[in-house]
């Protein structure tokens, strides 16, 4: 079976597994990484949402193969440690703050998918819109929505 | 977009309301009866203290983002004076011996074990401060607790730990406790966080499938293509047990199982498979044969047609999939004559009696762990999931870990009924003199009874009656039309009662949001008629105090009345059930600039521009869990009248994901959602996981109707809107994984 090197969450990690199994049943399946949810396995419900290199994917689309010795891929297990300090992510702050989640099964792919518009706009030398928000994908079935809204304002003064 | 003109008209009037008797749910209702179906064995819980003093309840009912773990914690830390953090509750296992008491539904939780709960805290309190007072030597009313360690008068103290140690009682016996009153207790009633928000924001929070259960592998099944349909034979398993990472594949009753190393193996081998099929349930039928055969059964009206003085109207809601984000799923692992299940479901009991049915053993050798789930709005009350693991594990002599494909869920899960409900109402004089409401529904499935074997054997008797009884004693228990218009019948008739060919479920407040938007569109429908504004109008005619208040101030919150430009408009609507009440006013743009924005692959429409819920829940534990439940609740009703809906065709679903079913996402979200819990007038809790979907729905129809200018009379008011989605194939059942996620990223 081949082998697959990559970055994950500040590890090294080599795993045995066929080219084209998608990165999330590689995390969840072989790694027992958990954060990553599945909701579709066809990139239309972002519960998986995590980054790689610093920008938001959804590894239920990405066959592991795609996926260098050098990229760095962090799930929401990780994000905490992308900032300084011993503390949560400062979006990770924020959700607790608004108090967001409720089954909480998508928050990890929320909180991962907000940090990613947060420093997609900064890049973009502007400040988070309405509209930037309605573009959001993943959807929260319990309809946490407003309090995401809330949330990634939060968030983002604090990042 | 189906929709009939609104009709102003009659002559204006200042009549006074003709009461209405009182219905069944004003005197005793399904909360009630919960409750009373869980009080003999409500007294059979108890809280455990740990050698470090911490508190710990296992829950006989299951958190599925509802809150309860939360308000449980709050309720316990208060009685025993010890912080939250130091309480922890756990959800119970199954427990036979618990009967009717282990069944999660009906928004019942607070209602039923608010008492209970309250009960065991006090009787733990008491055995650790006559523990204290022999180690202390000090007598019992000198002792006082302070976050979990108990002192005496001169300053000595032992912490909860210590005093455990000798404060179990070693025999049965009766103790009397005073609870505490309000004025007592610190956290009741005062906003706080969820206890497991930390594990929901860090990825720590454990679902089903986050499980490490030795050598239970990803399972999947592969479904027929047909509602229903079962698997004949595989024509090609041993090629498919060849796949890379596939070890096993058998067919079980509802397709043909696949277990693999990965999930993403178990789609390849399930995309793989040549099954020959037998046919499902529905064989040809569409949506509207159905709604056909719902107009054949509708019980007659009785109050003739009396010319300008009937308002007569019909609606029809659509089939729409109840499902949650996480997939149905569960572990199993079938060995030695005994199984072991661990699943998110809300009646264990009846999960062990049918998981042993299923594999022919007895019940007490299947165990049942109940694990927290993502979401549920009925759908967990529901065993699908557990059975088919332990069929699998069984076929296969392995654990395994099944999970539906998402395409699976709006095409083969559980869905909400569809039904139709016509009403006449008669004015006469100025007056309401009648309000007949005929709903009719393709069954709703309560074969889990009341979550134990018993009632649930008899809810599934072949003939269907046995359900359809269910069916309307929940209908009876739970449908109350708070205003005084005479006469006032609300019947439900299910023809067809055996819930044996649509897979249906109580989802999210049962019959309520359909009926209460019928009702709601026909009450504004009265108030045109009699050239009334519509909140004047239900402030005459409701009977009901809890529903005034919150009307009146959902209407002074959200400014009900200022000027609206055209295209968009104000709708409210209301609602009781639950022990309590919500009024819900709704702004929405039905502006063309609005109705055709564009967003990537979506479904916009109208949009619900502000929102504001007003809520009498009773005795509130937790205020901000309360107002979580109502914003889920509205976003839920919100889809539920503009957007989201299954559609039959051919005997199968077409909706197949997420891209399909237009469920409320980001771009439909209200840009101001308030809600307020409202001072109750109540000295008893209320339910709240349900009680904000109705009132939504109810309102947002309402507010269409007065934007577009036209009462919609068909949900969602999409339904024959052209299909935004290609339908995905049925043969294979599951799409492919893409692979080009890195070009999306952001």
């Amino acid at each position: 079976m081949p082998k697959h090197t990559f970055q994950l969450n500040g590890e090294t990690v080599t795993v045995d597994v066929e080219d084209d199994v998608r990165i999330l049943w590689v995390l969840r399946d072989v790694l027992g990484v958990t954060g990553p949810k599945y909701g579709c396995g066809i990139n239309v419900c972002k519960a998986c949402t995590s980054h790689v290199n610093g920008k938001a994917f959804n590894p239920c689309s990405v066959p592991v193969a795609a996926i260098g010795a050098d990229d760095e891929i962090t799930t929401i297990e990780g994000l905490a440690d992308t900032v300084p300090g011993d503390g949560l992510h400062p979006m990770q702050e924020a959700w607790l703050e608004h108090d967001v989640a409720q089954c909480g099964y998508c928050q990890p792919g929320q909180i991962m998918a907000a940090v990613a518009l947060v420093n997609k706009v900064r890049r973009e030398g502007r400040a988070i819109t309405e509209e930037d928000l309605d573009a959001i994908r993943n959807v929260c079935r319990c309809g946490t929505y407003a309090r995401i809204r809330d949330a990634i304002r939060t968030g983002a003064e604090a990042m | 977009m189906v929709a009939a003109d609104l009709a102003l008209g009659a002559a204006p009037a200042h009549a006074l309301p003709i009461p209405s008797v009182p219905q069944v749910p004003e005197l005793y209702d399904l909360n009630d009866f919960l409750v009373h179906c869980a009080l003999p064995t409500s007294n059979l819980i108890g809280i455990t203290i740990a050698e470090d003093g911490d508190a710990h309840f296992a829950l006989p009912r299951m958190e599925v983002g509802q809150g309860i773990t939360t308000a449980m914690a709050m309720l316990v830390a208060d009685e025993l004076d010890l912080p939250i953090e130091r309480v922890h509750v756990s959800l119970a296992p199954a427990r036979k011996e618990l009967l009717f008491n282990q069944l999660t539904g009906g928004s019942n939780t607070i209602v039923s074990m608010y008492t209970p709960v309250r009960v065991a805290a006090a009787v733990a309190r008491k055995a650790l401060l006559d523990a204290a007072a022999v180690q202390l030597g000090a007598l019992v009313t000198t002792l006082t607790i302070k976050g979990g360690v108990i002192f005496d008068a001169l300053g000595n103290s032992v912490t909860f730990g210590q005093a455990a140690a000798d404060a179990a009682p070693t025999t049965t016996r009766k103790v009397e406790v005073r609870l505490k009153d309000a004025s007592q207790q610190s956290l009741v009633g005062t906003p706080q966080r969820r206890i497991d928000a930390l594990d929901a924001v860090t990825g720590r929070k454990q679902f089903a499938m986050d499980l490490d259960v030795p050598d239970a592998l990803p399972t999947m099944v592969c479904r027929a293509p047909d509602l229903n349909g079962t698997a004949r034979s595989v024509r090609n398993e041993s090629a498919v047990k060849e796949m890379p990472g596939v070890t096993h594949v058998a067919i079980i009753p509802t397709g043909v199982a696949v277990r693999a190393r990965t999930f993403g193996q178990c789609i390849d081998a399930v995309r793989a498979l040549d099954v020959e099929w037998n046919g499902g349930t529905v064989p040809g039928m569409s949506a509207d044969d159905v709604l056909a055969e719902l107009r054949r059964a509708q019980l007659p009206l009785v109050v003739p047609k009396l010319g300008a003085a009937a308002l007569d109207a019909e609606f029809v809601f659509h089939f729409r999939s109840g499902s949650a984000l996480e997939p149905n799923c569960a572990v199993a692992d079938v060995r030695d004559g005994s199984a072991t299940i661990w699943g998110g479901l809300k009646s264990p009991i009846d999960t062990q009696s049918k998981v042993a049915k299923a594999l022919g053993l007895p019940q007490d050798e299947v165990t049942v762990n109940v694990v927290q789930g993502g979401g549920s709005f009925g759908r967990k009350l529901f065993s699908d999931a557990a059975i088919e693991a332990a069929h699998a594990s069984k076929a296969f002599s392995a654990p395994v870990k099944l999970m539906w494909h998402r395409a699976d869920e709006p095409r083969q899960g559980r869905v909400h009924p569809m039904a139709t409900s016509r009403i006449r109402a008669t004015v006469l004089a100025g007056s309401v003199i009648s309000f007949e409401q005929r709903h009719t529904s393709v069954p709703t499935d309560f074969t889990h009874g009341l979550g134990e074997r018993i009632t649930a054997e008899v809810a599934a008797l072949p003939t269907g009656l046995a359900n359809l009884g269910f069916a309307e004693t929940i209908f009876l228990l739970t449908q109350e039309l708070p205003y005084n218009f005479g006469v006032i019948t609300q019947l439900l008739n299910e023809p067809k009662p055996a819930p044996d060919r649509f897979n249906t479920s109580s989802v999210r407040n049962i019959y309520s949001p359909d009926v209460a938007t019928a009702n709601e569109l026909m009450v504004d429908q009265l108030a045109a008629r009699l050239r009334k504004d519509p909140v004047a109008f239900r402030r005459t005619y409701l009977k009901s105090r809890v529903v005034r208040r919150v009307l009146d101030r959902a209407a002074e919150l959200g400014e009900w009345g200022r000027a609206m430009p055209a295209g968009t408009a104000q709708g409210i609507a209301i609602h009781k059930e639950y022990k309590g009440a919500t009024a819900v006013l709704v702004e929405i743009d039905c502006r063309p600039e609005t109705v055709n924005r564009k967003v990537r692959d979506a479904v916009t429409g109208p949009r619900v521009t502000r929102a504001t819920v007003v809520v009498d829940a009773g005795i509130v534990i937790n205020p901000k869990g309360v107002e979580a439940q109502m914003m889920g609740g509205f976003m839920d009703g919100m889809a539920q009248a503009l957007t989201y809906g299954n559609h039959l065709v051919d005997g199968h679903f077409l909706e197949a994901s997420w891209d399909n079913s237009a469920y409320t996402r980001q771009w439909n979200v209200p840009l101001d959602f308030r809600c307020e819990v409202m001072e109750s007038e109540s000295k008893e809790p209320g339910g709240v996981g349900e009680a904000g979907v109705a009132a939504s729905m109810a309102a947002v129809a309402c507010a269409y109707a007065r934007a577009a200018g036209r009462m919609p009379t068909e949900f969602p008011i999409n339904f024959r809107a052209p299909l935004h989605f290609e339908p995905k194939s049925y043969v294979p059942p599951v799409p492919e994984s893409p692979v080009d996620g890195l070009d999306h990223t952001f």
